[in-house]
């Protein structure tokens, strides 16, 4: 009998709750065939919401990059898909191909970015958005702060394309979330819990902080990006304010926060709770928004691992870890 | 022409100024604290519409709301980081990110609910200070309330440095800054010297404010545009330089003057670009030093370049010894 | 005379290492004691713990009957417990002067003054105006114990007093210590490499090794090779083993 350490697999419980999501992604696919344009709309919504928080979580809670930027991914995506849809292309290709242009803007800002220090950085990536509105804002398409609507789509009849948008967004949930977690439970995944653990001792081991950082960097761009994209074509209006506004960092690092940070399905649980919050007290207007300010803090102050993080206190462990846990086998 | 590039410098730099002043907190706190408040703007907005309410609606004179408002901030200040910001700083990096985005929103939407999304100025109030200018030779303008905001920058971080230099409590902040633990083995309290400096920087931030509501209009969205343009003066010029920091917020007037020559849009856009081309130079230098010298590093980057396009065998990766030598 | 300081079986973590462990002595006003031990023995966590930079995590210290085990650093040295600590910590880019000065204004007062540090170390005197990043060693350690005294405690402590010092430097520091020594009012607790030294300036010793003590008392009651055994942890059971 020999014995020898192995990485723990998926364990019962885990396997049980990403077939129960399997499910819900199913039922969600599904639902247009039943549900009212309203909830379709409002479920596209909390699918952009997801797509960010699983995104900014995935900068934050695995990378260590906290960025209050994301919004200039959201708004340059939004912005990329005007362009191509007005140059003649048909909308639902441009979402997708917006989102690749992105990942293009993006990698030569990682170069500069990454290198700074990670204070620097959340406050760099927001001038940054800034300097990228200012750049859009030039484009006379855009037609300054009145912003434009994507006219084409609306030709398109609207029940088609509240479903065609809707069923995007679905698919953007799903892939982001098998994404992550394939990436995660693979080796960029042991990297950067290995980075997150500690960063000299990764980096001496021959852990290249730079890669793991800028790839974790460039799929968030891609994935806000696509979120925008989506976004837009539901919301049909593109306005340089509100897409680079700062409010989207604001609702992803609530979401993230709340949820619980660096934990895989916490931004799940966040986007779910804002997303409810938001239908019962939006009406508030700024009263709400202060107060999404307020719960931020006080989460960040009391409860810095969030929702899951009070999970895992309660039951010891956490659903759907992306840890690598080293079991003895023997055999 | 040319008499609309001197002007555009002129104001440029005096706008500075106010750069400059709001700069100076965000820098103090960088510098000393090592934290970075990212609701400063908000600060400078809060100042603003505490002065203009008090002498809108309390019919106190403008200076006497600013001499209320200024201590009242001090104090929130000194609270705020008692309560909060050092709480948030036992966390790393990331709690002070995501406990003073927070701030910002909660602030911003409260004065909002408070105030409503009216633009709100003080320019009613102070006269024909805010019209007054001076005619230089040449037709050039100069108005009086940009030239009183710049000296009142240059003697508010003349006073500041002074401060630190000279006073039981500069030197407190600066020990502080350097080693805390060594500070506190001289009798210093580095809570207290923390505080201190955030009730100085909420202070700065909110005679900010009181100059912007002068020159111009606030909302409760202004801040975090001010927040913006700190933050660039601060890099411009050197973090934890304060003579730096007058410096960045003048270079960054003048490109924004200069940006709005070309068009009215261009006036941001230039900030930002100087922005990114300091940081981008910076990083590179630094880039550069860690590899043994520009030229060095350049040679680096050709060699390994020619290799990834040739596929050759790779050489060994060496970096040359002496500095410059390659 | 009264006991001025006592530790009472402080115990220090760092992290899940112990580093002190159950240490505990008494000094009267004006008395010295020598720590002594092999690297890593738990010196230097010890003198953080009496200043207060280090929590322990159990055991007491009070000073002059006073608990001030709770105590925040920049509190205990208003109480009188000053430190110059391992690695010297000078504010690198203020001048010398500007060091002095804040322990200066932010310590007790009494009878050390600037002036009178400067004369205790004359060297310092025409390096007031320079930047302490800029010193060399020997003028490094000079500052750090003068800028200790500025705070005029009654309990000094005096982290490495000659590591890395020229021979003739630390016969200049020690001339220094001994005059604060005769002085009979300032306790000290030094941490002190060299047996032959700390043996000839010290009333008490305490020998750790691995954060225990290993041996105490006063130099003229204990044998050298009692000393050297306890030095490098060798114990009793051990010997007798061999
Ligand atoms: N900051 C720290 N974090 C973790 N362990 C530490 C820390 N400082 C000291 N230690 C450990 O505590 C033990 C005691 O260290 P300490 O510095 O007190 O020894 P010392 O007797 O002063 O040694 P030296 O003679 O080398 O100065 C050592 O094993 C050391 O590794
Ligand atoms: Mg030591």
């Amino acid at each position: 009998m020999n014995r020898h350490h192995v990485i723990a697999g998926i364990s019962a419980p885990d396997r049980r709750l990403m077939a129960a999501g399997g499910l819900i992604a199913l039922g969600l696919f599904a639902l247009p065939l039943f549900g009212s344009a309203l909830v379709v709309d409002k479920l596209t919504l909390l699918m952009v919401y997801i797509i960010l928080a699983v995104m900014w979580n995935l900068l934050a809670g695995y990378a260590g990059l906290v960025s209050v930027g994301q919004q200039a991914f959201i708004g340059l995506g939004g912005y990329f898909v005007l362009r191509l849809v007005e140059s003649g292309m048909p909308p639902f290709l441009a979402i997708g191909l917006g989102g690749f242009l992105v990942l293009l803007a993006a990698w030569p800002l990682s170069w500069l970015v990454l290198r700074l220090k990670p204070a620097e950085f959340a406050v760099a990536m927001w001038v940054l958005a800034e300097t990228i509105r200012s750049i859009v804002m030039f484009d006379p398409l855009v037609q300054g702060e009145t912003g434009r609507s994507l006219v084409s789509l609306n030709a398109i009849d609207p029940d088609v394309r509240r479903t065609t948008i809707y069923l995007m967004a679905v698919v953007a949930v799903v892939v982001s979330l098998v994404l992550s977690h394939a990436l995660l439970r693979g080796r960029l995944g042991g990297e950067s819990q290995a980075i997150r653990d500690d960063e000299e001792a990764a980096s001496s081991v021959g852990v290249s902080t730079l890669r793991v950082k800028r790839w974790i960097f460039l799929i968030s761009a891609v994935g806000c990006a696509i979120a925008g994209t989506i976004w837009l074509a539901s919301a049909i209006t593109f306005q340089p304010r509100s897409a680079f506004g700062i409010n989207w960092s604001i609702f992803m690092l609530f979401m993230v926060l709340v949820g619980g940070l660096g934990s895989y399905l916490g931004p799940v649980l966040g986007a779910l709770l804002f997303f409810a919050l938001q239908e019962v007290f939006g009406d508030f207007g700024a009263w709400y928004l202060a107060g999404i300010g307020v719960v931020a803090i006080l989460f960040a102050l009391f409860a810095p691992r969030g929702i899951m993080g009070l999970i895992i206190g309660k039951t010891g462990q956490e659903p759907l870890s992306m840890r690598k846990l080293l079991i003895m086998r023997e055999g | 022409m040319f008499d609309g590039v001197l002007q555009a410098l002129l104001q440029g730099g005096l706008l500075g100024g106010y750069y400059a002043i709001i700069a100076a907190g965000l820098s103090l706190m960088v510098g000393v604290v090592r934290f970075i408040n990212l609701a400063h703007g908000d600060m400078a907005v809060l100042g603003a519409m505490v002065t203009i309410t008090l002498t809108e609606v309390g019919g106190v004179p403008v200076l006497w709301s600013i001499m209320i408002m200024l201590p009242a901030m001090a104090l929130m200040g000194w609270v705020m980081h008692a309560t909060l910001f050092q709480r948030a700083m036992r966390g790393g990096f990331l709690l002070p990110i995501l406990v003073t985005i927070g701030l910002g929103a909660a602030l911003q939407n409260g004065m909002f609910g408070l105030w409503g999304s009216n633009t709100r100025s003080l320019g009613a109030s102070i006269g024909e200070l805010s019209w007054a200018s001076w005619i230089l030779p040449g037709g050039i303008i100069l108005g009086k309330l940009p030239v009183l905001i710049f000296v009142t920058a240059v003697v508010v971080i003349g006073a500041l440095h002074l401060m630190l230099k000279k006073t039981k409590l500069g030197r407190a902040i600066r020990a502080t800054a350097s080693d805390p633990e060594a500070a506190e083995m001289c009798g210093v309290s580095s809570r207290q010297a923390h505080r201190a400096a955030a009730a100085i920087a909420v202070t700065l931030a909110a005679l900010a404010g009181v100059f912007l509501a002068m020159r111009g209009q606030v909302t409760p969205y202004s801040g975090p545009a001010q927040l913006i343009f700190a933050f660039e003066a601060v890099v411009i010029g050197g973090i934890g330089s304060l003579g730096g920091t007058l410096i960045g917020g003048m270079v960054l007037g003048v490109s924004q003057s200069l940006g709005g020559l070309i068009s009215p849009q261009g006036s941001l856009l230039a900030g930002h670009l100087v922005f990114v081309s300091v940081l981008i130079w910076r990083l590179s230098r630094d880039w550069a030093r860690d590899h043994g010298g520009w030229r060095a590093s350049l040679a680096i980057s050709a060699i390994k370049l020619r290799r990834r396009l040739t596929g050759g065998a790779p050489a060994p990766d060496r970096a040359p010894s002496s500095k410059g030598a390659a | 005379m009264m006991t001025r300081l006592i530790v009472e079986n402080l115990t220090c973590r760092h992290g899940l290492l112990t580093a002190v462990r159950d240490v505990s002595f008494a000094l009267r006003a004006g008395e010295v004691l020598c720590v002594i031990g092999a690297n890593g023995a738990g010196k230097t966590t010890l003198m953080n713990a009496i200043a207060g930079t280090h929590r322990p995590v159990g055991g007491r210290i009070a000073l002059d009957g006073v608990d001030v085990t709770a105590q925040p650093a920049f509190a205990r040295v208003r109480s009188g417990i000053a430190m110059s600590p391992e690695g010297r910590r000078l504010f690198a880019d203020m001048t010398v002067r500007e060091n002095l000065l804040i322990a200066a204004e932010n310590g007790r007062a009494g009878d050390w003054t600037l002036a009178r540090v400067l004369q205790a170390f004359p060297q310092l005197r025409p390096l007031t105006d320079m930047p302490a990043g800029r010193l060399s060693g020997g003028q490094r350690q000079a500052a750090a114990i003068g800028r200790a005294l500025l705070t005029n405690p009654v309990v000094l402590l005096l982290d490495e007093v000659s590591l890395g010092l020229s021979p003739a430097a630390v016969e200049g520091v020690y001339q220094s210590l001994a005059m604060i020594k005769e002085a009979r009012t300032t306790t000290m607790v030094v941490v002190e490499q060299d047996l032959t030294r700390a043996l000839g300036f010290a009333d008490q010793v305490l020998c750790m090794a691995e954060g225990q003590t290993e041996l105490q008392g006063m130099p003229g009651h204990l044998s050298r090779e009692q000393i050297t055994d306890a030095y490098f942890g060798i114990h009793d059971k051990e010997l007798s083993d061999v």
